[in-house]
C-alpha cells in the first residue's frame, strides 16, 4: 500500500513557567493507505501533542521546533500554520476527532450548522446540498431520526451520540487520514466498543486511514494493524500488532502488557504494575527516560544517551540497549 | 423558553413589590410628622389651624394603619396619581413625563455607544493579545472605571466648551426642534456617560474571548480548516457575549448613577437632576414617585436583558 | 499558605515543587502595574495617617485675603474661595476617602456576608425573602439609594457610610450566597454534619473560611468603586461639606468657578482617579494571584 503520511524527527516544545517541556522529542512514523495504526502511551507522553503538531494546531507557549511532515509530496510544517494551504488540508485531507465529546462541539450552533460549514467550505456545496449530505452522514453513523435531529443543539445529545456526530463531521469531506485522539476515553465501556466498531466500518467505507491515539492497549489490539508505543516524547517500540502483543521487546511495552488482565491466561497470575511514576518532562536527563522504572537495565543504559531505534526484524523496532529476549515472559 | 420567561417575569414582579415596600417604608422612616413632610414646611409653621391639620390628615389617609396607607398609595400609582410636587406645584407625573425623554435620549445613546465600542475593543484586545492594542485597551479600561464621571464632565466642559469653544457647554434641545444643536450638546454628556460602560464591557469581553479561545470546540473549529474570521464571528462571538450581556444589565443601573452627575454638570433637564434637587428641596413626593419610576425602569430593563440572554444561550432555551 | 508537593523521588524525576506562595508572589509582585498600584496605596495610607504633619496649612482655616489664588510657590496647588490651601485640603481629604471606604466595606461586608451565608445555608423561604430583597436593593441605581438615605438622614460622614453600606451589601450577599451554595454541597460539609456539627458551627467554621478568599478579592475590588461613590456624594453636596475636606466637594467648589479658576477642580479629581485606579489595579492583581479562576466570577 502506498505511503500517505511520513513524519520525520518531529520535535515540539513548550516554554512553561517551570521550564522547557520537550513534549515531542524526535518521533518518526508513517501511515499508509487504508491502514489503521495505533499510537499508544500514558498521559503526558506526547502522543496528543504529536498529532496536533501534524495538524499545525500548536499554540503558544508551544512551538514545533523541528522535523518534517511529508504529505502529498510536501512538508506540511513548512506551510504557514493558518495559511490557505494548510487550511485546505485540515478537515478536507486530514481530520481529527477529540477526546471530550461534551465540550468539542460548539454549544450555540446546531449540529447542522457545524457540519454544513465544512461541506460548504471544502466541497463547495450549496446549503441545501450540504444539509442533505449531513442528514445522510448522520444516518451512516447511527444517529436515529437524523432528519428531525439535525437542527438540534449539542447539549440535546448524549456523549456517545456527540462522538458519533464528531465522526460524521470528521469524515464529511472524505479525508485521507482520520486522527482519533483518545476518542473513547470519556465514554463508558459499551459505548466505547460501539464507537470503535463504527470508526472501523466508517474508515473502510470512506477508504481512509485511521490513527488511534490512546493509552489503552486493549483498544488498539483489535483494530490496529501497526502500533507505535510512546514514552516521554519518543517512540520506544513499533511494530505490527502481532509483534507488539506476541513478542513485546521494550521493557515499557512488556510492563504495559503485564498490567493488562487477559481472558486467555492461567488464573492466579498477578497483575504487575510498572513501578515508579511517569517522568517529569522538564529537565530530562540525556539517558533513557524509562531507566528509573526499568528492571532490565544494564550498565550501558545509565552511561549513554537515549538509545536509537534498533531494527529487530521486518517492521519491528525498539529503542533499547538491553537484550530483553531471555528475560521476557 | 416560555417557562424561562415566565419564571423571570414572576421574579421581576416579586422584586418590584419588595421595591415599593422599601421605598414606602424608607419615606415613613423620616423623623417628624409625615403630614408636615407631605404638605411642606407651611403646614408646620402654624399657618394652618390644628383642626385643619386634622382634616388634612384624614383627607390624605395618614391616620389609617400603615398597610392601608401603602395600598392607597399603590392604588394611586396605578391610577396615575404620583403625587404633587411642593416645589413646582405640579403633578409629579407631569414633571417626570417632561424629563424622561431627555434622560432616555442621552442614556440610550450612551448605552449603545459604550457597549458596542466596548465589545469591539475587548474582542480586538483579546485576539491581538500582548500586542500594543491589548495593553492600550487594558490601561484605558482601568482609567474608564477609575475616573469620576463628574470630573470628566468638568474637564471636557472646560477643554472643549470654555477654552476651545467648540461645543455648547450646557442645555438640552429636543432633536425635533433643532437636530444639529441637540447633537452638539449631547456629544460631551454622552461621551462621559458611555465611558464606564465601555471600560466594563471591554474588560469583560476581553476576558470572555480569551476564555472561549481556550475551549475545546474552538480547537475543533480550527481542525476543520476554517478561516480565523469565520471562527471568530460564527464560533466565538455568541459564546463570548453571554457573560457580557449579563453585565449589561448591571451596567444600566450604574449608568443611571452617572446620568445624575452628567445632568447636573451639563445642566440638562433630566430625571436625575430633578431627583437630586428634589431631595435637597425636601420635595418628598417627587423623590418617592421618581425613585419608584426609575427603579421600575431598571428592573424592567434587567428583565429584558435576562430574556435576551436566553436567546444567546440555547442551553437555556431548550435546557 | 505554603503547600509543597514533591512528585517522584528517583534521580531522573526532578522533584516538582508546587508552591502556592511562590506562584502568588510571582503573579502579584512581579507585575509592574500592580506594584505601581500598591505603591500609590501605601503613599495614600501614609498621607492619611500623617496628614497633620504633611499639610503645609490648616485645611479648615479661612483666609479671605488669599482667596482664589493660582498655584504658586506659596500655595502649591492654589487656594479656594475661602482662601484655604488646596494642597492641605487634598491631604486631609485622603482621610475622608479611606475612612469612608474601609468603614463602609467593613459594615457592608459583615452584613452582606452574614445575609448571604444564612440565605444560602438555610434555603427555602429564608433564602427567598433575603435574596429577593437583595435583588430589589440592587435594582436601585446605587447612587440613588445612597442619595435618598443620606439625604433623609442628613449630612455627615456617618450617614454617608450607612448609605453606602446599604447600597453595597446586596452585592456581597449575592456572591456569598452563590459561594455558600457551592461549598455547602461539598462532601466535607456533609461529613461534618454527619458527625453532629450544628448549623452555626458548619456555617462559621467551615463554609465561611472557604469563602473568604474570593470575598476578600471582591472587597478590595469594591474599595475603588466606593471611593468613587463617596466622591460623587460629596460632589452633590451630601456627606462632607466644606469646611470639611472631601475631594468630591472640592471638585464641586471648583465647578462654580470653572471659567476663571480651573485649577480648583483639577487636583482633587486627579487624586480621586489615581486612588481608585490604584485600588482597582491591586484588587485585580490580588484576584489573579489568588485564583485566576475567579476571573469569571468577579
Amino acid at each position: 500500500m502506498a505511503e500517505l503520511l511520513r513524519v520525520e524527527n518531529l520535535k515540539t516544545q513548550f516554554h512553561t513557567d517551570s521550564g522547557l517541556v520537550k513534549a515531542v522529542d524526535g518521533i518518526s512514523y508513517h501511515i499508509d493507505e487504508l491502514e489503521i495504526i495505533g499510537l499508544v502511551g500514558e498521559s503526558g507522553c506526547g502522543k496528543s501533542v504529536s498529532q496536533l503538531s501534524v495538524m499545525q494546531l500548536i499554540n503558544a507557549p508551544g512551538k514545533i521546533v523541528g522535523g518534517e511532515v511529508i504529505f502529498e509530496g510536501r512538508d506540511l510544517l513548512k506551510l504557514k500554520a493558518h495559511g490557505p494551504e494548510m487550511r485546505s488540508v485540515r478537515g478536507a485531507k486530514i481530520a481529527m476527532i477529540f477526546q471530550e465529546p461534551m465540550t468539542s462541539l460548539n454549544p450555540v450552533l446546531t449540529i447542522n450548522q457545524q457540519l454544513t460549514e465544512m461541506l460548504e467550505l471544502h466541497l463547495g456545496m450549496s446549503s441545501k446540498e450540504a444539509r442533505e449530505r449531513v442528514i445522510e452522514l448522520l444516518g451512516m453513523v447511527g444517529i436515529p431520526s437524523a432528519k428531525s435531529r439535525v437542527d438540534d443543539y449539542p447539549h440535546q445529545f448524549s456523549g456517545g451520540m456527540r462522538q458519533r456526530v464528531m465522526i460524521a463531521m470528521a469524515l464529511s469531506c472524505n479525508p485521507e487520514i482520520l486522527i482519533a485522539d483518545e476518542p473513547t476515553t470519556a465514554l463508558d465501556v459499551t459505548t466505547q466498543a460501539q464507537l470503535l466498531e463504527l470508526m472501523r466500518d466508517m474508515v473502510e467505507q470512506f477508504k481512509a486511514s485511521l490513527v488511534i491515539v490512546t493509552h489503552n492497549l486493549g483498544v488498539v489490539a483489535r483494530y490496529a494493524q501497526r502500533i507505535y508505543i510512546m514514552y516521554a516524547g519518543r517512540i520506544v517500540e513499533e511494530g505490527t500488532t502481532k509483534d507488539i502483543f506476541g513478542n513485546p521487546r521494550h521493557p515499557y511495552t512488556i510492563g504495559l502488557l503485564k498490567c493488562i488482565p487477559r481472558l486467555d491466561e492461567e488464573e492466579g497470575r498477578k497483575l504487575v504494575p510498572i513501578k515508579g511514576l511517569p517522568p517529569n518532562l522538564i529537565n530530562m536527563p540525556p539517558t533513557c527516560a524509562f531507566l528509573p522504572r526499568c528492571s532490565y537495565n544494564i550498565e550501558r543504559c545509565s552511561q549513554e544517551p537515549w538509545p536509537p531505534l534498533k531494527h529487530l526484524h521486518d517492521q519491528h523496532y525498539i529503542s533499547c540497549y538491553a537484550d530483553t529476549e531471555e528475560k521476557n515472559r | 423558553m416560555t417557562a424561562y420567561i415566565i419564571r423571570r417575569l414572576i421574579m421581576a414582579v416579586v422584586v418590584l413589590i419588595i421595591l415599593t415596600l422599601i421605598i414606602f417604608f424608607i419615606m415613613r422612616l423620616l423623623p417628624g410628622d409625615p403630614l408636615i413632610i407631605f404638605m411642606g414646611r407651611a403646614a408646620g409653621q402654624g399657618s394652618i389651624s390644628p383642626e385643619q391639620l386634622e382634616n388634612l390628615r384624614i383627607a390624605y389617609g395618614l391616620d389609617k394603619p400603615l398597610m392601608v396607607q401603602y395600598f392607597n398609595w399603590m392604588g394611586g400609582i396605578f391610577q396615575g396619581d404620583l403625587g404633587e410636587s411642593i416645589y413646582y406645584h405640579e403633578d409629579v407625573g407631569k414633571l417626570l413625563l417632561e424629563r424622561f425623554p431627555v434622560t432616555l435620549d442621552l442614556g440610550i445613546r450612551a448605552f449603545i455607544l459604550g457597549n458596542v465600542l466596548g465589545i469591539v475593543l475587548g474582542l480586538v484586545a483579546a485576539l491581538r493579545r500582548g500586542k500594543w492594542i491589548d495593553t492600550g485597551a487594558t490601561v484605558f479600561s482601568y482609567f474608564g472605571v477609575s475616573i469620576p464621571v463628574f470630573w470628566l464632565g468638568i474637564l471636557l466642559m472646560y477643554a472643549f466648551g470654555l477654552k476651545l469653544g467648540w461645543l455648547p457647554v450646557t442645555g438640552y434641545t429636543y432633536p425635533w426642534v433643532d437636530f444639529w444643536m441637540n447633537f452638539k450638546q449631547s456629544i460631551m454628556p454622552v461621551a462621559c456617560l458611555s465611558l464606564m460602560s465601555l471600560a466594563i464591557t471591554a474588560r469583560q469581553m476581553r476576558s470572555s474571548v480569551l476564555e472561549v479561545n481556550q475551549q475545546d470546540y474552538i480547537r475543533t473549529a480550527w481542525s476543520k480548516g476554517l478561516r480565523e474570521r469565520v471562527i471568530v464571528t460564527r464560533h466565538m462571538l455568541k459564546n463570548s457575549l453571554i457573560p457580557v450581556i449579563t453585565l449589561m444589565g448591571i451596567g444600566l443601573g450604574l449608568m443611571f448613577g452617572g446620568q445624575v452627575f452628567v445632568e447636573i454638570v451639563f445642566s440638562i433637564p433630566g430625571v436625575g437632576r430633578l431627583l437630586v434637587s428634589s431631595v435637597f428641596a425636601q420635595d418628598y413626593q417627587v423623590v418617592q414617585s421618581g425613585t419608584l419610576v426609575i427603579a421600575v425602569v431598571v428592573v424592567l430593563a434587567n428583565l429584558i436583558v435576562d430574556i435576551s440572554y436566553g436567546w444567546f444561550d440555547p442551553r437555556i432555551r431548550y435546557g | 499558605m505554603v503547600k509543597k508537593q514533591t512528585i517522584g523521588a528517583d534521580f531522573s524525576e526532578a522533584p516538582v515543587c508546587v508552591s502556592e506562595w511562590g506562584r502568588f508572589r510571582r503573579v502579584f509582585f512581579e507585575r509592574k502595574l500592580v506594584m505601581f498600584g500598591l505603591i500609590v496605596l501605601m503613599l495614600l495610607v501614609i498621607t492619611a495617617i500623617f496628614a497633620p504633619l504633611l499639610a503645609p496649612y490648616d485645611p479648615y482655616q479661612s483666609n479671605m485675603a488669599d482667596s482664589l489664588l493660582a498655584p504658586s510657590s506659596k500655595y502649591l496647588l492654589g487656594t479656594d474661595i475661602q482662601g484655604r490651601d488646596t494642597l492641605s485640603r487634598l491631604i486631609f481629604g485622603s482621610r475622608t476617602a479611606l475612612m469612608v471606604g474601609f468603614l463602609t466595606v467593613g459594615i457592608a461586608g459583615i452584613a452582606g456576608v452574614t445575609l448571604g451565608l444564612v440565605a444560602g445555608y438555610f434555603g427555602g423561604i429564608t433564602n427567598m425573602i433575603i435574596m429577593r430583597t437583595m435583588d430589589a436593593l440592587m435594582g436601585f441605581p446605587m447612587i440613588l439609594l445612597a442619595l435618598i438615605i443620606a439625604a433623609l438622614l442628613g449630612s455627615g460622614i456617618v450617614n454617608v457610610i450607612i448609605a453606602l453600606s446599604v447600597a453595597t451589601l446586596p452585592g456581597y450577599a449575592r456572591v456569598m450566597h452563590g459561594l455558600t451554595l457551592s461549598i455547602r454541597e461539598n462532601d466535607y460539609i456533609l461529613a461534618q454534619r454527619a458527625m453532629g456539627a450544628g448549623n452555626i458551627r458548619a456555617m462559621f467554621s467551615h463554609i465561611l473560611p472557604n469563602a473568604l478568599p474570593p470575598m476578600i478579592v471582591l472587597i478590595t475590588l469594591q474599595l475603588g468603586a466606593l471611593i468613587l461613590a463617596e466622591a460623587g456624594l460629596s460632589f452633590l453636596g451630601i456627606g462632607i461639606k466644606p469646611p470639611g475636606a472631601a475631594w468630591g466637594a472640592m471638585v464641586a467648589d471648583g465647578y462654580r468657578y470653572l471659567s476663571s479658576y480651573p485649577w480648583l477642580s483639577f487636583a482633587p479629581g486627579v487624586a480621586i482617579m489615581l486612588v481608585v485606579f490604584a485600588f482597582n489595579l491591586v484588587g485585580d492583581g490580588l484576584r489573579d494571584a489568588l485564583d485566576p479562576r475567579l476571573r469569571g466570577l468577579l
